[in-house]
């Protein structure tokens, strides 16, 4: 999954990975040649004895130096502007996909958590192309320069490379091979402590009233318990790591230096080349320790990677159509036609062959017990999601072959839950149609009933709304709501009991004042309380997803004895039988 | 609402009214993003560094045997290994002087040498394996600790506190900081330690070799110093800059996700990703200059340290040419030169990682540091109630408010007749469930006082008061696990009968068989795709398990549909008998056989007794009741479905009892 989530966002990169490599590789051969250098001052100057050469070679170190910095500062450059363009496109993707989705892929995945995959996720796995664009390259390139510089120096001392190398190898890949598992528990076991004690905090005043204080210090006690353990697991082979590689390495330098020792008494060899020997020997070893590091990042970056990618590979249920048709001759229209929905791998559906029609001018109210299915039915229109059977059609076509934007500009939504987002009332009632003037906006408050406190505000249309219309009471959130519906004028309404906080006389006004403009459109209503719904033209009643009434108030009164039963139910417990 | 006290009323509201769900499920939505809340205090809190540095470490004390001990290995391992070279040197030097006086080089002391050298490297690292096994679990046990007292600390805190700040903020610390700690003292201790330790070493042995030479070496550290303050004063702003932005996105990208549905049927798709995208492009930028400036740390202090290189090799060479050193003794300085910059560098970019860590844990004290709520009394002190008490409540002169400046509840009185109910009603923001509040002794009262059974609940221990108390709260709250589990939580060790009987007795059993896993599917923190009234069910559901002498039910069924709700009525109806219940009901109908209503406004009890009683006072119960004619911003909830039982109805027969 990692990899290919680096493989397919990384690749627009590739020129300035590229870039990143070419200078990383100058950066780290100019940093392998310095203990050559150093060598040739040993050898040439200080052996020799002349002042002149040793002056010249610490120039030249000099030099080597400059441009070592220049390439590793430019590689920076380009590796922070890749990998952080890399979060940018992997966080638009994730943030794309989400927007594609359903509601029923958010309600599966839920909402919190696709936010922390957007984000944090994200965030994640970008700090691991950040440390891999910078060590990736430079990890080999100064692991295999080491080796070659090494054999470059003393070739006849190069057996011990083919020793000490694989012997480096070993140990960091039996340590390493115990860790990652390590610390991918160690990952899971984090977010398993992390999610108890986000319940307790969310739940605080549910803890407290049942007193399951006790309770719940035992689950965060076993979660934190088996936390200190994997960790302490992983972090006791990540300390046998550092001593154990330190070991190899010290073991070989004194090796080079006896067996070096002898090639220099044998004249195969000089002095200097033996202190750049084991200068190089202490960059191998440098390499591989900068290359643990990465490893384990990896782990984390992994779990994040896997989540991520299981938002990017869910597709959407609702997918807009191929050839979408983008022009309808009738207008207000709205048939619904053995229309049935099942979770997948549900027992039972949700919805069962509903069928009913609203024609232009007609309220068609849909009534019914939580949990009936009235929200899963209007979802059907605007294609929050979409029916599993039967055909939901607007203006007489299927709305799955319509075009989303002709869709969604024909339908007018209120949702169960009047959201609001960050900004002003304008900005909020803009979002029905971003074009409407400020006559307009009023007009659709005065519709809504909203514009008497609208109007109250000081700021009047620029009144700040906070996340979520936190600072507007549920009301007033319901009735801007409505107010931005209506801005649109669209000829299909579907308001998903959107005059719950409405008292009897607001709901009231509000319905009149509605009714001149929904004159050629379709209006469908879903609604808990019958005196909000009794002047329908036509009251479907729903029972665990099937219709099981069509009428007038007054039909149903006299015929249906659900209806019946809601009815009564509203007037109190003692008149229910 | 905004119109009269735009900065008080939104946290007000948050608390009492049907503003509850919706503030909280935005803020909450806010905890894992680990950006802002973890981000944005580098800059502001890098000025008590120190102190919060010396409290982490003092953290370190229950264990201060085993940390001392890390530091005597550390010094040990670190000791020897810096005489490594030295003893190399000496190796050195014996083959270079046979070679330069072109005699047999003497192997013998050669070996010698080499065999000291070997078992000085086998004992350092020896010592450093065991320092580094010691101290991994010094810091994992003072990590355990620490993650410990602060989930401690959450269940001591009072519910003020709680209240008071963005609920992302508070999961914020306990989540997202504590980890930032804990990953900051396992990569940076041992790092930071070892480098520091070797600094010192080395720089003793280059002493030791060449005053001269070690001063040239020495140049470097305040050159390294400088370079590494400037830059992380500089990858400061960035970061800070950077977490600005992270914040700034991820509001949006919460705001987007949290109203998806909207987002999609008004159409404004295009609109939100092209928002989106432009404040990732302003995050990408604010990033890779972060990036960049952090990441210019390691090349500079490498330059510094090449720099050092050159130098000690040019000056070392002169002087060996001059005869002042020996070659073994450039060789072996060289070596310490390396030894020498590179702990440096480690320290300057630990330091860098510190920061964000020590910004993290100073978070985390600040949590720590709050105010604890008022511990309950014990042995003798702690009172206890009376066997066979029959669940008498009465409030005596009750006062109290969150805000001194703003009382909310004055000088109420009250009482509750063992097995009454009794409804609480009026606008939001009255202190209904501010009051209910109280009984639980969620908060503690300003003046008065407040009896179960005659004994002041002020003096029981909370958990004997909540354990004769159950409560239904607006707020339906589930936690990960099945639906069986959220159930049996209002009583650990209830049978699967019982569970099962109590779901049926409030109709979750319904739906729940219409869920492909029934009782066992997996609810997520957010409550999956259950509906807000599935949800109040099963929080129902939860109360009527646990079977409590005294009941609390707040706006218990306010998503539920009327017919439900009946028949919910009816279950919790044959719960209430012989049990004093306190009901705060937005629809009235469903309080009218209340034995006693009492009407709040103000936090003050305007009115109070039977529906029929206050109906023919003429009061604000009877204004109430007829409703909603003064239309705007009263309590938009409140009063909504007062007007059904109000309004004549064609079904209903005249003259029907009230």
């Amino acid at each position: 999954m990692l990899l290919r989530l680096l493989r397919t966002h990384l690749a627009p990169y590739r020129r300035w990975l590229a870039i990143v490599v070419v200078l990383q590789l100058s950066a780290t051969v100019a940093m392998l040649y310095l203990p050559s250098l150093n060598a040739d001052i040993i050898d040439d100057g200080v052996a020799v004895g002349d002042t002149d050469t040793i002056w010249r070679l610490g120039g030249v170190m000099l030099a080597v130096s400059v441009v070592q910095i220049v390439c590793s500062v430019l590689a920076t450059w380009f590796a922070a502007r890749a990998a952080m363009a890399f979060g940018r496109d992997l966080r638009g993707a994730v943030f794309g996909q989400v927007m594609a989705f359903s509601g029923r892929e958010v309600g599966t995945l839920g909402a919190p958590s696709l936010i922390t995959r957007t984000t944090n996720d994200v965030q994640q796995v970008q700090m691991l192309a950040m440390m891999g664009s910078t060590m990736a390259v430079t990890v080999p390139i100064m692991m295999v320069g080491g080796i070659v510089m090494a054999m470059r120096e003393d070739l006849g001392l190069s057996w011990l490379l083919a020793i000490v190398v694989p012997a480096l190898f070993l140990c960091v890949g039996v340590v390493v091979s115990q860790m990652v598992p390590s610390f991918r528990l160690v990952q899971e076991r984090i977010d398993e402590v992390n999610r108890v004690l986000r319940e307790q905090v969310t739940g605080l005043r549910v803890v407290r009233a049942f007193v399951r204080e006790p309770l719940e210090r035992e689950r965060f006690a076993v979660a934190n318990d088996s936390l200190t353990e994997v960790s302490v697991r992983a972090g006791r082979w990540l300390a046998t790591m550092f001593p154990l590689v330190m070991l190899v390495v010290n073991v070989s330098s004194v090796a080079v230096i006896w067996f070096g020792g002898l090639r220099v008494d044998s004249g195969e060899t000089q002095v200097g080349a033996l202190t750049a020997f084991l200068s190089y020997l202490m960059q191998i070893l440098m390499s591989v320790m900068m290359g643990t590091f990465m490893l384990m990042q990896v782990p984390r970056s992994a779990v994040c990677a896997d989540r991520i990618a299981e938002v990017l590979d869910t597709p959407s249920s609702v997918v807009p159509p191929a050839r979408p048709v983008t022009a309808v001759s009738l207008r207000g229209h709205l048939d619904l036609e053995g229309v049935g929905f099942t979770f997948p791998g549900a027992a039972q559906p949700v919805l069962r062959d509903v069928s009913l029609q609203v024609r232009p001018g007609e309220t068609v109210a849909i009534i019914g017990a939580t949990g009936a299915g009235k929200s899963t039915l209007v979802n059907l229109v605007p294609r929050l999601i979409d029916a599993t059977a039967g055909s939901v059609r607007v203006d007489g076509v299927d709305v799955r072959e319509l075009d989303p934007d002709l869709l969604w500009s024909r339908v007018g939504f209120v949702p169960q839950r009047a959201f609001l987002f960050t900004g002003t009332v304008a900005q909020n009632l803009r979002h029905g149609r971003p074009e409407a003037t400020d006559d307009e906006l009023w007009q659709a408050l005065e519709v809504a009933q909203a514009r008497d406190f609208v109007e109250a505000v000081p700021e009047g249309l620029e009144a700040p709304i906070t996340q979520g219309g936190s600072n507007v009471s549920g009301g007033q959130r319901q009735r801007l709501a409505i107010a931005r519906a209506v801005l649109r004028r669209p000829e299909i309404y579907v308001f998903d009991d959107a005059f719950s906080a409405l008292d009897q006389a607001t709901d009231a006004r509000l319905r009149a004042a509605l009714a001149p403009q929904t004159r050629d459109a379709a209006v469908l209503v879903v609604a808990q309380r019958v005196s909000s719904i009794r002047d329908a033209d036509r009251i479907v009643v729903l029972d665990d997803g099937a219709v099981v009434g069509t009428g007038t108030h007054e039909e149903l009164l006299a015929a249906n004895p659900t209806y019946q039963e809601i009815v009564a139910s509203q007037h109190g417990v003692e008149e229910a039988a | 609402m905004t119109t009269t006290r735009p900065t008080s009323e939104p946290t007000r509201a948050g608390r009492e009214g049907g503003e509850l769900q919706e503030t909280e499920r935005m803020v909450s939505t806010g905890g894992p993003g680990r950006g802002p809340m973890g981000g944005g205090m580098v800059g502001q809190k890098a000025m008590t560094f120190g102190p919060s540095v010396r409290r982490l470490l003092g953290r370190l004390r229950p264990q201060r045997g085993r940390a001392v001990a890390v530091v005597v290995l550390a010094v040990a391992s670190v000791g020897l290994t810096a005489l490594g070279p030295r003893l190399l040197g000496e190796a050195t030097d014996i083959i270079f002087d046979g070679f330069l006086a072109e005699r047999p080089i003497d192997f013998d002391a050669v070996r010698d040498v080499l065999l000291l050298v070997l078992g000085v490297y086998v004992v350092a690292s020896l010592l450093s394996w065991l320092q580094g096994y010691v101290l991994n679990d010094v810091v994992q046990g003072t990590v355990r600790r620490l993650r410990s007292d602060v989930e401690d600390k959450v269940h001591r805190l009072p519910l003020e506190y709680v209240d008071r700040q963005p609920r992302g903020e508070l999961l914020s610390r306990v989540t997202n900081d504590i980890d930032n700690v804990s990953q900051t003292l396992q990569q940076t201790m041992s790092q930071l330690l070892t480098s520091l330790l070797t600094v010192v070493a080395v720089l003793s042995m280059m002493l030791w070799i060449s005053p001269v030479l070690a001063l040239i070496a020495l140049v470097s550290v305040p050159i390294s110093m400088w370079v590494t303050s400037r830059i992380m004063r500089h990858s400061q702003t960035q970061f800070v800059a950077q977490w600005r932005r992270t914040g700034q996105l991820n509001a949006h990208i919460e705001e987007s996700i949290s109203g998806h549905a909207l987002v999609t049927v008004f159409g404004r798709r295009r609109e939100v990703e092209e928002a989106f995208a432009e404040q990732n492009d302003a995050l990408y930028d604010a990033s890779w200059r972060a990036q960049l400036v952090s990441g210019l740390i390691m090349p500079v202090m490498m330059f510094v340290g090449n720099l050092n290189y050159v130098v000690i090799a040019v000056v070392g060479g002169l002087r060996v040419a001059s005869g002042t050193l020996s070659l073994g003794e450039v060789q072996a300085f060289i070596q310490y030169t390396r030894q020498f910059t590179q702990p440096l560098t480690t320290i300057a970019s630990m330091i860098n990682l510190l920061q964000s860590g020590v910004a993290s844990a100073e978070r985390v004290f600040e949590l720590l540091d709050a105010p604890e709520q008022t511990p309950d009394a014990v042995g003798a002190a702690a009172a206890s109630l009376p066997p066979g008490g029959r669940g008498e409540v009465r409030f005596e002169h009750v006062s109290f408010s969150y805000d001194p400046a703003e009382p909310l509840i004055e000088d109420l009185s009250l009482v509750a007749a063992p097995g009454q109910t009794i409804a609480i009603v009026g606008p939001t923001g009255a202190g209904k469930t501010t009051l209910v509040n109280l009984v639980m002794r969620f908060y503690e009262l300003d003046a008065g006082r407040i009896t179960l059974d005659g004994v002041d609940i002020a003096a029981l221990p909370r958990d004997e008061l909540r354990g004769r108390t159950g409560m239904v709260l607006q707020d339906a709250w589930l936690f990960g696990g099945t639906l069986r589990d959220n159930i049996a939580y209002g009583r650990p060790g209830a049978t699967e009968e019982e569970v099962l009987a109590a779901a049926r007795a409030t109709y979750v059993d319904r739906f729940v068989q219409s869920l492909p896993e029934g009782y066992d599917t997996v609810v997520d923190e957010d409550g999956g795709n259950l509906s807000a009234g599935e949800r109040q069910l099963l929080t129902i559901a939860r109360a009527f398990l646990a079977d409590p002498a005294l009941l609390i039910l707040d706006e218990a069924t306010s998503s539920v549909d009327t017919r439900t709700e009946v028949l919910v009525q009816r279950a919790m109806a044959a719960l209430r008998s012989d049990r004093t219940s306190f009901v705060i009901a937005h629809r009235l109908s469903t309080i009218r056989d209340a034995d006693l209503i009492v009407v709040m406004e103000d936090g003050r009890i305007v009115e109070q007794g039977t529906h029929a009683a206050l109906l023919a006072a003429e009061g604000a119960y009877a204004r109430l009741h007829r409703s909603g004619a003064g239309g705007a911003p009263v309590d938009g909830v409140g009063t909504a479905e007062a007007a059904v039982t109000g309004h004549e109805n064609p079904v209903v027969p005249a003259g029907r009892p009230t």
